[in-house]
């Protein structure tokens, strides 16, 4: 049995302190010791994307991490984005636009291309869709995901 | 104003989009992890299993009193299969279920999972279907001596005097590799024993909770009001998630037996390998055509893999028997002979997977279609405009019913929005310079909505159709309808509101549509084979005008009026004609707590229907425009068009959602995606490296038009939308890319059309002409 | 899909990594960026007994060019490449291959020495280190050692290093203006690796090509040259028929791999096209 280790993360600006074996996985952490579970596991290794948060402000695979490794980083997930009932503007154009259908992918995409815009505000079409190829939906074909992401694009530039 | 046809947004994304979904993994967390312990071989006899001390594990000898899994088809020549829950003394496919850890955690059970150690003598596994036709071929089943499970054939009576009569003959050979419907979100399964009340609750990520509780109950012969089966939030399923496997069951029985709360949430790898797979089928088909080039009979020989198991309760017979009766698709055709077959091998179970047969199927008579036109040196429009049925009712050759569709407009269209004239101006200029540009189309139809009459014909032992709605106006006017259906990310729990909305005269904000849960909805067959939007919606209507008579009888009491001059709108009901007016709320409030006054019918308002047509079909045309690099092999796809022809559309928004992701997963299964076994049975795609679905790079924007035929085979005039889109791309993007390499000589009959496999027909074909 | 158990280090110095390294006794991983490493534990095909973790290191975060070369330390992560930092033909040379390496949040996290120590046959950057002649900075209890890159890649992700090394940095030679790059791959889908590239890069002097070096990834077990089309195009001015019989010549010098994504005739073929449009757009520049 490895030693576990204290471990405490800073997710949507609160603290959670944990006790965690050092392979424990970032995202797991999240869903299950922060009870965050809108970041979803779809493949563990890397591919997907819909376990996609922003770590200091920068798209990551939480997959890809280990828990530890996030002591004192500032970690954004999706439920950081809506302020109450008001939705982010990235949200409001994913429901405006019909960008998801099962959900499921979701928030990885909305972490990614919330990251990706407030990174890049007037990042062009071609490179908009190669950043947004990180990750991957099943139900949309993408089309409406790209037209909310290129909504939200206006909207959010400061 | 009328809700049906307004592109509202869906009621539940707020939810998803802020993170608040609740799929079966969130509410997992916390309980006691199952992992399998799953075969490493295809074919072999269990000669032992020794497990590491201390460890809970699970094999064949602990759970003998779960029966097998033992779907039943009658006729067909269908040959049962009994699935086990834990493989028993033999293994059958890679990825079975072999053995069953419980843990604390995932990584315990995992680590535990590692140490079991299986002492499995390997036999010659079959695996690729037309081997394991041979016969000399192992054997996947005793009781299936050719490995066949399921045959049929059929041959019309005047087939051999219209076939000697043929002035050309055109054949295909159509190999259709093997995918895997991959939703985003795994399978699983999290069962919860509940000790006050003996119950077990199982929330699982399926399409049709009722018979999968069915079938749980069935083969651990427990009484199904005991078990509530929960489809919480379901991320995708495609098919995938419509049938009972081992894992459910397990997890059910290991939660009564240890009195807990147990998940076992599939991982990617397990999804890929074990999961089920679908369209490995070998088409040969021959079409004879009179001078006219138009088709007089077709003859075809189906072979589909179904691998080591027939699923539960669809069976095995999906694939192949769906593949006999559609072949014709759009065409006019009286003669026609076809045999069928389902081939057991050592691989992974086959299920439904959107689409069914028919992407495979239209890519074979698609195929057809422009080798004949070049035969007769006919345009492709035109060869098809000689052959694709234009008078409706149509009775097929193997009996179906063609409702209404425009089977030839969808295609003109397509070609007038390309503007195939222009493109081949330009399709010349770009081959003068080296580059290949080609354009294919792909016209099919697509039956959807079908209940109970439709499914009979198939002979299953468990007959699927009809859809319940039972619905309530609460005293506060707002609408509940719990459903059979189970939608997991269609929408269409907005659609039905919609639907209901416009019967009752109420926004849909105030209806509440309640599925996914045993213990709170009527009995159905969930959502699958396109058939929700029709067959729960015309529940819905149905219930909903009842509904609205029995608040036309309160309102036309308590405005003094007859009932059938009242109306319901805005949210008031009022005399048709006349002044004043009573809000809905108020009829609501004086049906519970004044029914005193309206006498019959009792109090409150519930109303319940069911609704179970005998089908509808879509229709369209998808067409693409591709270019190839011939030095490469790779394909991008220009233009990709739809037109397509599913009826009113209820929700514009909705229905163009749908097709977007059923044409990508069309596009994935004509170029990207394979599950490929090795000669040994062993999956050499176990990750999202190997088996690629597209990301948005190599998807194009999808153009759509719609034709709206009204048909009488479906009372909300909504026929299904749900699998269309996968069914015409293979066609369109083979026939496009076929067209593109023309000055090569180069056709392709096999999907996925990977760079390689093109790389090495046009090297091929180069060599022959050198 | 979840890891192994492991022992885990979080040194604060090349030292202390170097150490811990050494008391793993070669049971030990560096962890860096994780983004090949992780998947891989995920899968359970590597378990080290011990990972160290090298990014609260801050001595191995940085990236400058100084005396002709540039110089990129081990916490240097591939998004730092894709706005040029410095001037002239490298940067834009890393600026352009750094698009095509998996993804935006991989590139986040990955690391350029960390592609170089996992050594996969179609990375980028190791490519980028076989055509430019790169040089590894390795430390262990011993000191630090130089490996040239004719040395250090071996084969499917193996390199000279041993087991008690750390990679701390790699040099890449800054190239004078008179130097052009190209750059071509194919892979099914965007991020993916490739199954052919090609790195080219060119002194040009008076209009002919004075220096050729021409790397081919994703083809063999590890990146290799093409010197006989190196050598070929030596004095001339890469018109298209220079290109077409380079190209030649660098595929028909490779033993390509053979799997079930590309058949070794298939990445051949492939090579060919790659290298000639690598070469294409190096002399469009």
């Amino acid at each position: 049995m490895t030693e576990k280790l204290d471990v405490t993360l800073s997710v949507n600006g609160k603290r959670y302190e944990m006790k965690v074996e050092p392979r424990r996985m970032l995202a797991d952490a999240i869903r299950e010791e922060c009870g965050l579970t809108g970041t979803h596991l779809g493949c563990e290794h890397g591919v997907c994307g819909a376990c996609t948060i922003l770590m200091d402000d920068k798209p990551v695979r939480s997959c890809l991490m280990f828990a530890v490794q996030a002591e004192g980083a500032e970690l954004r997930t999706v439920e950081g984005l809506a302020k109450g009932n008001e939705l982010h503007p990235i949200q409001q154009a994913f429901w405006d636009h019909h960008g998801l259908q099962c959900g499921f992918c979701t928030p990885g995409f909305l972490m990614l291309a919330t990251g990706v815009l407030e990174q890049n505000p007037n990042i062009g079409d071609e490179e908009l869709v190669h950043a947004l190829s990180s990750n991957l939906c099943r139900c949309t074909g993408y089309q409406n995901i790209l037209k909310a992401v290129k909504a939200a694009r206006e909207e959010m530039k400061p | 104003m009328k809700w049906v046809g307004q592109p509202i947004p869906r009621l539940r994304d707020p939810v998803l989009l802020k993170g608040k979904g609740r799929f079966t993994a969130d509410i997992a967390v916390g309980a006691m992890a199952i992992r399998f312990v799953r075969s490493p071989v295809a074919r072999g006899t269990i000669c032992g299993i020794e497990i590491p001390e201390g460890a809970v594990v699970f094999t064949a000898a602990d759970i003998t009193d779960i029966k097998p899994l033992r779907p039943i088809l009658h006729g067909r020549n269908y040959v049962p299969t009994d699935q086990p829950i834990l493989a028993n003394k033999r293994v059958t496919y890679v990825g079975e279920p072999v053995a069953a850890v419980i843990a604390a955690t995932q990584s315990e059970a995992e680590d535990i999972a590692e140490q079991v150690m299986l002492d499995i003598d390997v036999l010659d596994p079959a695996i690729d279907v037309d081997e394991a036709l041979k016969p000399d071929a192992p054997r996947v089943h005793d009781q299936a001596p050719g490995n066949v499970l399921v045959e049929t054939s059929l041959k019309t009576p005047g087939f051999d005097a219209v076939w000697a009569k043929a002035a050309q003959v055109v054949e295909v050979d159509i190999r259709s590799r093997r995918q895997n419907a991959m939703p985003m979100e795994t399978r699983n399964a999290h069962a919860v024993f509940d000790h006050s009340t003996g119950r077990v609750t199982l929330y699982t990520s399926v399409q049709n909770p009722h018979p999968i509780r069915t079938g749980i109950a069935d083969v651990l012969g427990m009484p199904e009001t005991d078990l509530r089966v929960v489809a919480p939030d379901v991320g995708g399923g495609f098919g995938q998630k419509m049938a009972l496997v081992p894992e459910y069951v397990f997890a059910v029985w290991v939660a009564r037996k240890l009195e807990a709360s147990v998940a076992w949430i599939e991982d990617r790898n397990e999804n890929l390998i074990a999961s089920f797979h679908s369209r490995d089928q070998h088409h040969t088909v021959k079409a004879a055509f009179d001078e006219n080039a138009k088709l007089i009979a077709l003859e075809a020989d189906l072979r589909c893999n179904v691998g080591a198991y027939s699923n539960y309760p669809i069976t095995c017979g999906v694939e192949p028997l769906m593949a006999m009766s559609e072949l014709p698709g759009p065409y006019d055709l009286r003669e026609y002979s076809v045999r069928t077959r389902g081939v057991t091998t050592n691989t992974c179970p086959m299920a439904p997977y959107r689409g069914v047969s028919r992407p495979v199927l239209t890519l074979s008579m698609e195929r057809i279609m422009n080798l004949a036109a070049d035969r007769f040196g006919l345009d492709p429009v035109e060869m098809r405009r000689r052959n694709l049925i234009t008078e409706f009712p149509y009775k097929t050759v193997t009996g179906s019913l063609y409702d209404a569709g425009t089977y030839w407009e969808s295609l003109e269209r397509s070609a007038e929005v390309l503007d195939l004239k222009g493109f081949r101006e330009r399709q010349k200029k770009a081959r003068e310079e080296g580059r290949y540009l080609g354009i294919g189309f792909s016209v099919f139809n697509e039956r959807s909505g079908y209940g109970t009459p439709t499914f009979a014909a198939r002979g299953m032992e468990i007959t699927p159709g009809y859809e319940t709605v039972e619905m309530a106006m609460d005293p506060s006017g707002y609408v509940i309808a719990r459903i059979g259906a189970s939608p997991h990310g269609q929408g269409l729990e907005t659609g039905l509101s919609q639907i209901i909305a416009d019967e009752l005269g109420i926004e849909p904000s105030r209806i509440r549509i309640i599925s996914g849960d045993t213990d709170a909805t009527p009995y159905g067959w969930g959502t699958f084979a396109s058939r929700s939007l029709v067959l729960a919606g015309g529940a819905s209507k149905l219930a909903a005008e009842q509904m609205r008579e029995r608040l036309n009888k309160i309102a036309g009491h308590l405005l003094q009026a007859p009932p059938e001059e009242i109306e319901l709108a805005g949210g008031v009901a009022r005399r048709r004609g006349h002044e004043g007016s009573v809000e809905i709320t108020a009829l609501a409030r004086a049906a519970h707590h004044q029914s005193q006054l309206f006498g019959g019918g009792g109090p409150g308002l519930t109303t319940i229907a069911t609704y179970d047509p005998a089908g509808t079909f879509s229709n369209a045309c998808h067409s693409a425009i591709v270019e190839v690099d011939i030095e490469t092999g790779h394909v991008k796809i220009e233009r990709f068009l739809v037109v397509e022809d599913a009826g009113i559309l209820i929700n514009p928004m909705i229905v163009d959602g749908q097709i977007h992701g059923g044409v990508v997963q069309g596009i994935a299964n004509a170029l990207f995606e394979e599950i490929i076994y090795d000669e040994t049975g062993n999956i050499l795609t176990g990750s999202l490296m190997d088996f690629i679905p597209p990301t948005m790079s190599e998807v194009p924007t999808i153009e759509i038009e719609h034709l709206e035929t009204l048909t009488d085979a479906s009372i909300t005039k909504a026929k299904g939308i749900g699998e269309g889109g996968t069914i015409g791309p293979p066609a369109a993007i083979i026939n496009a890319i076929s067209d593109a390499l023309k000055p090569f000589g180069v056709e392709i009959f096999e999907i996925p059309a990977t760079p390689p496999r093109i790389r090495q027909l046009i090297r091929e074909a180069a060599k022959e002409k050198s | 899909m979840k890891a192994p158990q492991f022992a885990y280090r979080a040194p604060r110095s090349i030292k202390e990594a170097v150490t811990a390294l050494a008391e793993s006794e070669g049971m030990g991983k560096i962890l860096a960026g994780g983004q090949s490493l992780v998947p891989t534990m995920n899968f359970r095909l590597a378990r080290p007994d011990m990972l160290i973790d090298i990014n609260r290191i801050s001595e191995l975060d940085f990236a400058r060019p100084e005396n002709g070369k540039l110089r990129i330390g081990a916490l240097t992560r591939h998004a730092a490449f894709e706005r040029p930092f410095f001037e002239g033909p490298l940067a834009r040379l890393l600026a352009d291959v750094v698009q095509h390496i998996a993804h935006v949040p991989i590139r986040t996290r990955g690391t350029f020495t960390g592609s170089l120590a996992h050594a996969d046959p179609a990375s980028e950057w190791c490519l980028v280190a076989c055509t430019l002649d790169a040089e590894m900075v390795a430390h262990s209890l011993e000191g630090e050692r130089i490996i040239p890159a004719a040395e250090y890649f071996v084969t499917t992700l193996t390199t000279a290093l041993t087991e008690n090394e750390l990679l701390v940095e790699a040099r890449l030679p800054l190239l004078d203006d008179s130097w052009k790059h190209g750059f071509c791959e194919f892979n099914r889908r965007a991020g993916d690796f490739a199954l052919s590239m090609s790195l080219v890069a060119l002194k040009i002097e008076n209009g002919r090509i004075a220096e050729a070096r021409i790397g081919i990834g994703g083809v063999e077990d590890k990146p290799v040259r093409a010197p006989d089309a190196e050598a070929y195009l030596i004095g001339k001015t890469g018109e298209a028929a220079d290109r077409v019989e380079a190209a030649r010549l660098a595929s028909e010098g490779i033993q390509p791999m053979d799997d079930m994504h590309a058949p070794a005739d298939y990445r051949r073929d492939l090579t060919r096209a790659m290298v000639r449009r690598a070469l294409e757009r190096a002399l469009a520049r």
